[in-house]
C-alpha cells in the first residue's frame, strides 16, 4: 500500500506523484505560488481602482490568496489537506505581522534619529542650548556610569546566588529562592524605582534624587536574569570535574573559583551582558529615582543625573519652543539606545564563540 | 570480603576556612534575594501607609484612595487584556511557524529576529507607537466608528491622534509578543517526537499532527508564557505614558476615543517628578496595588509553568 504522507518534522513540501489512497488528488507545490501571484494581480486591480494603498494591497492579496488556495486544495484534494493548507498561510501571515513592527521601528528610529547623529551629540551637554545644537554627552556619561554601578552591585549578588543554588543549595532554601528569584524576574520596572525611591527617602528625606538610587533600582530589575542565566551555564558544568577536582584534593571553594567557573565562563559572559542590556534601556526607575538635569554630573552620589532613556523622554515629551530641534535630539537619542542594545547583543554573542572551552583534543 | 587497610578513622571532610566563607557568602547572597524581594513590599507598605490613611479629601482627586486607584487598575487591566487578547494567538502561531513550518536552516535566524523584539527597550517603543502606528490607526478608528460604532467598544468620537486605548494595547501586544513565542517554543521543541510521529505515521496532516500531538502538549506552557506576558503588560511604563492620552475619563469601556482612564505604571510616571508630600505617598499606594497584582500573576504562571516541568519527561 503506497500512502502519500507529507514529509515528517519541517521541510517544503515535497511534490508527492503517488497514486492518491482516498480518491483525492495532490496539487503539485508551484501551484499555491501561482495562486497568490494570481491574487496580488486581482489585488493590485481592486487596489488601483479604488484607492492605492500600498497596505490594502498587501492585505488584500494574502486574503484572496488563503482563500483561494483554501477552495482549490478543498476541490482538488479534501477537506483535510485544505485545513492543512489554511493553517499554513494563518501560521505564514503571524510571521509576517510580527516582522511588521520590528522593519517598521527599525527603519522610522534610523530615519529620525540620523538626522543628529553628529559630532556635536556626542561632545556636547544641555547646558544652555534653546532650539538647535546641544547634545547628550552628558546623558550618554550617566547611562555608562548608572549602568557600571548596577553591574557591579548585581553581577556578584547574582554570581553568587547562581553558585549557591548550583553547588551548595539543598532544600527548601534553594526552591524558595528558585521561585522568588523567578518571581522577581516579573517586578515592574517602576515598581523597583518606587523601591529604591522608599528605600532612599528613609534616609535622604523626601524628594531625592541620587544617581546610586538609579542604580540600586535597576539592580532589582538585573539580579533575576543574572541569577537565572549563570544558573543555566553553571548546571551545564560536567560533574566529572568536580569530582577530578575533589579526587585531587582541591577544596570545594577553590574547585568553584578554578574548575567550575573557568569552564563556564563564555556562558557567564554572555548571560551577564543580556542582563546588562536588558537594564541599558530601562527609563522608569531612572525617572522617578535618578530624575533629568541639562548639566554634567558624573558625580553618582550628589544630585540628579541625565541618562539617555530619561533625556530621550524629556525630549520628546517637554521639546520647549520651538520643538523640532528637542525632537530631533529625542530621536537621536532614541537610535543611540537602539545600537546600545543591539551591541551588547552582538558582544554578548561574540563572548559565548570566543570564550567557549575548547572541546577538541 | 575486604582486607585492605582499614577505613580512615574520620570520615568526615576537613572544613576548611575558604569553605566556609565561600559556603556562607554564596548562601548570603541567596538570602540576599529575599530579603530584597521582602524589603520591595515593606518600604512600599510603609512610604504607602501615610495615603492609606489619610482623610479622603486630602488624596488627589478629592474622593479618597480607592476612587483614585480604581479607574487607574481598570486601564491597567483594560491594556494588558487587550494585549494578551491580540498576542497569544500570534506569538503561538509564530511558535508553531519557527518549530514546524520555517526551514530548518533558517528558523534559529527566524527566532532570534522575533527575540529582538524584546531587546527594543520600552521607551523606543513609545516613539515608535506615537510616531509611526497611532496615526496611521486613525483611518481604522473612523472606518470602526462609522460601522461599528453601535458596539460600546467603538462607540465615538474616534481619536484624531490614535493614542487610544486599542492602540496601546496593540503596542503592549507587540511587547509581550516575543515573550509569549519564545515560552511556547521552547514547550513545542520539547514535544516527544514518538508523538509527532505517531501522528503523521497514521496519516495526519502536518495541522492534525499539531493539533493533536503539539498543543495538547504544549498547553500550559502556552498558558504560563501568556501570563508571563500578562504581567509585563500589566507593568509596561514609558510606552504607555508616552503613547496614551490619558485623561480622567473614569471607567469608560470605549477603546477609540481620545478619553482613556490612564494605566498604574505610567500614571506614576507622569505624576511622580512633579509630585511632593501625600501625592507622592498615594502613587507608592497604587505601585503597591500594583506590586500585588503583577506578583499575584507571576506567581501564578510560574506555578503553570513548573507544574508543566515536574511531569514532563523532557527535563
Amino acid at each position: 500500500m503506497s500512502t502519500s504522507t507529507q514529509q515528517p518534522s519541517t521541510g517544503s513540501d515535497a511534490p508527492v506523484s503517488a497514486p492518491p489512497p482516498g480518491g483525492h488528488r495532490t496539487l503539485p507545490t508551484w501551484v499555491t505560488w501561482a495562486v497568490f501571484a494570481a491574487a496580488a494581480v486581482v489585488a493590485a486591480g481592486i487596489a488601483l481602482v479604488t484607492s492605492w494603498n500600498i497596505v490594502l494591497f498587501v492585505i488584500y492579496t494574502v486574503v484572496l490568496g488563503t482563500v483561494a488556495n483554501y477552495v482549490l486544495s478543498r476541490a482538488v484534494e479534501g477537506h483535510r489537506k485544505a485545513t492543512d493548507r489554511l493553517v499554513t498561510c494563518l501560521v505564514g501571515c503571524a510571521f509576517g505581522i510580527a516582522l511588521v513592527p520590528l522593519l517598521s521601528l527599525v527603519y522610522e528610529v534610523v530615519r529620525r534619529g540620523a538626522e543628529r547623529f553628529d559630532g556635536e551629540f556626542f561632545s556636547a551637554s544641555l547646558v544652555g542650548v534653546i532650539g538647535e545644537g546641544g547634545g547628550a554627552y552628558h546623558a550618554l556619561m550617566g547611562t555608562l556610569i548608572i549602568t557600571l554601578l548596577t553591574t557591579l552591585i548585581s553581577v556578584p549578588i547574582g554570581l553568587m546566588t547562581a553558585i549557591y543554588l548550583v553547588e551548595y543549595g539543598t532544600g527548601r532554601l534553594k526552591k524558595s529562592i528558585t521561585f522568588l528569584v523567578d518571581v522577581m524576574t516579573g517586578i515592574p520596572s517602576i515598581v523597583a524605582g518606587l523601591f529604591a525611591y522608599a528605600l532612599f527617602v528613609l534616609v535622604f528625606g523626601p524628594g531625592v534624587r541620587l544617581g546610586i538610587m538609579g542604580a540600586v533600582a535597576l539592580s532589582v530589575l538585573m539580579i533575576p536574569v543574572v541569577v537565572r542565566s549563570c544558573e543555566e551555564v553553571l548546571k551545564l558544568v560536567p560533574n566529572e570535574l568536580r569530582e577530578a577536582a575533589y579526587a585531587l584534593g582541591v577544596p570545594k571553594w577553590r574547585t568553584i573559583l578554578k574548575v567550575v567557573i573557568p569552564t563556564s565562563i563564555a556562558g557567564l559572559g554572555t548571560g551577564i551582558t543580556l542582563a546588562i542590556a536588558r537594564v541599558v534601556g530601562e527609563t522608569a526607575p531612572l525617572l522617578i529615582t535618578v530624575g533629568i538635569t541639562n548639566a554634567m554630573n558624573f558625580n553618582a552620589f550628589d544630585g540628579r543625573m541625565a541618562t539617555l532613556p530619561v533625556y530621550a523622554y524629556y525630549q520628546l515629551t517637554q521639546p520647549g519652543v520651538p520643538p523640532q530641534f528637542a525632537i530631533d535630539r529625542a530621536w537621536t537619542a532614541a537610535l543611540l539606545l537602539i545600537i546600545l542594545v543591539m551591541a551588547l547583543n552582538v558582544v554578548a554573542r561574540l563572548i559565548s564563540r570566543f570564550f567557549a572551552p575548547k572541546t577538541g583534543r | 570480603m575486604t582486607t585492605t587497610s582499614a577505613p580512615p578513622a574520620n570520615p568526615r571532610p576537613k572544613r576548611r576556612p575558604g569553605d566556609r566563607i565561600f559556603a556562607g557568602s554564596a548562601k548570603g547572597a541567596g538570602i540576599l534575594i529575599l530579603l530584597i524581594l521582602a524589603g520591595v513590599a515593606i518600604f512600599l507598605v510603609t512610604e504607602s501607609f501615610p495615603a492609606l490613611t489619610a482623610p479622603a479629601e486630602d488624596v488627589p482627586g478629592g474622593e479618597g484612595l480607592a476612587s483614585y486607584i480604581g479607574p487607574l487598575i481598570f486601564g491597567t487591566l483594560m491594556a494588558a487584556t487587550i494585549a494578551l487578547l491580540v498576542a497569544t494567538p500570534l506569538a503561538v502561531a509564530i511558535a508553531l511557524f519557527i518549530t514546524y513550518y520555517a526551514p530548518r536552516r533558517i528558523a534559529a535566524g527566524l527566532g532570534y529576529l522575533i527575540d529582538l523584539l524584546a531587546a527594543v527597550p520600552s521607551i523606543v517603543y513609545g516613539f515608535w507607537g506615537i510616531a509611526w502606528f497611532a496615526p496611521r490607526l486613525v483611518p481604522f478608528y473612523q472606518w470602526l466608528e462609522e460601522n461599528l460604532g453601535f458596539i460600546p467598544l467603538f462607540a465615538g468620537p474616534a481619536s484624531a491622534t490614535g493614542r487610544t486605548m486599542l492602540t496601546i494595547g496593540l503596542v503592549l501586544a507587540v511587547m509581550i509578543l516575543p515573550i509569549i513565542s519564545a515560552i511556547s517554543r521552547e514547550v513545542f521543541s520539547q514535544v516527544p517526537s514518538l508523538h509527532r510521529e505517531a501522528a503523521l505515521a497514521l496519516g495526519a496532516t502536518r495541522w492534525e499532527m499539531i493539533k493533536m500531538a503539539v498543543l495538547p502538549y504544549g498547553k500550559s506552557g502556552i498558558i504560563g508564557g501568556a501570563m508571563l506576558g500578562l504581567g509585563r503588560a500589566l507593568g509596561e511604563t514609558m510606552a504607555v505614558a508616552i503613547i496614551l492620552s490619558g485623561s480622567a475619563a473614569g471607567i469608560t469601556w470605549a477603546l477609540i476615543s481620545s478619553a482613556n482612564p490612564q494605566t498604574i505604571a505610567a500614571n506614576i510616571a507622569l505624576q511622580f517628578p512633579e509630585s511632593t508630600g501625600l501625592a507622592v505617598n498615594t502613587l507608592i499606594a497604587s505601585g503597591l496595588a500594583l506590586f500585588v497584582i503583577t506578583l499575584l500573576v507571576n506567581m501564578l504562571a510560574r506555578w503553570v509553568v513548573n507544574r508543566r516541568a515536574d511531569f514532563s519527561g523532557a527535563n
